[in-house]
């Protein structure tokens, strides 16, 4: 793997790794495929398909940061304000 | 105006865990069960820090009262982009008795201690559900207050402030120094990322004793008995609507 690109990627793992742990469906659940799909893409060697891969982890983080905003915005509102 | 804004955070039984109630009806278990930020601290820390990436403020210090693990809470206002912190230590039978009353004597001597232009609060806990800190904070200190801000925005030395209450919306200009609570629709809190926890390592927390305010800690409150809400009761199927008009005429509805 390319040297500056490793260190990208090893942090967007960290940071995934961190985001998954209150994952609904539990933090094992999300960790184990988070795994499989760093392990399934290895072998990827071209800096261009590398990037490309970032760009999909740092996407699925902010889907993750939005479902968790939802899940807590929906709680409260259900619970503070009346319909 | 460029002053300094300080945000009450307070650690709380996470919003998504299932309370319940100690076996002795004394309060609720807290040992071993998943703590967060209040969610409307949260919104109140983003306000905050909002303000100050707009340049209309210049720092923002997280304050929270409790035991050691109120740390972890001002550490998650620092990683969402507060400047320092204060650590009001209150451990044992005084937090467990600890109130709005307390807490808000704290605030007010802090905000005068520290010079503070500005106190934001989340509008209340979810744990005791008080609504009642932000509103003593700025009576202690003779303070305007902007409360269930739903928007809010500095002209000047005023603050206009948008206010959800029953009716609708309400908009009140006020002076500053003041205090202001957030309600939900305020803004959308950031999620406080490894890379940004990790550099709220490098930040300061302060440590405070209520003595060193001048606050006594004796509660005017005991605590008689906690209970869980009665159970929500099955209810009755039916087959036809004569049943239905004889089910209603039994239990005296009709």
């Amino acid at each position: 793997m390319a040297n500056p690109l490793r260190a990208e990627v090893v942090r967007l793992y960290k940071n995934l790794l961190y985001l998954g742990r209150e994952y609904p469906k539990g933090g094992d659940y999300f960790r184990d495929r988070l795994r499989a799909a760093f392990i399934k893409n290895k072998s990827v060697q071209d800096p261009e398909r590398v990037k490309e891969l970032i760009a999909r982890g740092e996407f699925v983080a902010r889907e993750l940061e939005a479902l968790y905003y939802l899940r807590k915005y929906r709680a409260m509102k259900k619970r503070y304000y009346e319909e | 105006m460029s002053g300094r804004v300080l945000v009450g955070v307070k650690r709380v039984i996470d919003y998504a865990v299932k309370i319940r109630v100690k076996p002795d009806n004394s309060g609720v278990v807290t040992d071993g069960v998943k703590h967060s930020m209040n969610p409307f601290c949260e919104i109140a820390v983003e306000e905050a820090v909002k303000l100050k990436e707009k340049k209309l403020i210049k720092e923002v210090v997280a304050v929270s009262c409790g035991p050691q693990q109120a740390q972890e809470t001002i550490r998650t206002a620092l990683a969402m982009g507060a400047d320092r912190g204060i650590h009001v230590e209150v451990s044992g039978k005084d937090y467990e008795t600890l109130g709005p009353l307390h807490v808000s004597k704290i605030l007010a001597a802090l905000a005068k201690k520290e010079e503070a232009q500005l106190v934001i609060l989340g509008k209340q806990a979810i744990d005791d559900d008080c609504n009642q800190t932000g509103q003593m904070t700025a009576a202690l200190l003779d303070w305007p207050q902007g409360t269930f801000a739903s928007e809010v925005s500095l002209e000047g030395d005023k603050i206009k402030v948008v206010r959800e209450i029953d009716g609708g919306l309400e908009t009140i200009k006020i002076n500053t120094p003041a205090v202001l609570t957030a309600d939900l629709r305020l803004n959308t809190p950031r999620y406080a990322t490894l890379p940004n926890i990790m550099k709220a390592k490098k930040k300061k927390i302060a440590n405070v004793k209520p003595a060193d305010l001048g606050v006594e800690l004796t509660s005017r409150l005991e605590v008689l008995r906690v209970d869980e809400p009665p159970q929500r009761l099955a209810g009755i199927k039916v087959e036809t609507v004569g049943d239905l008009v004889s089910k209603l005429k039994e239990t005296g509805k009709i």
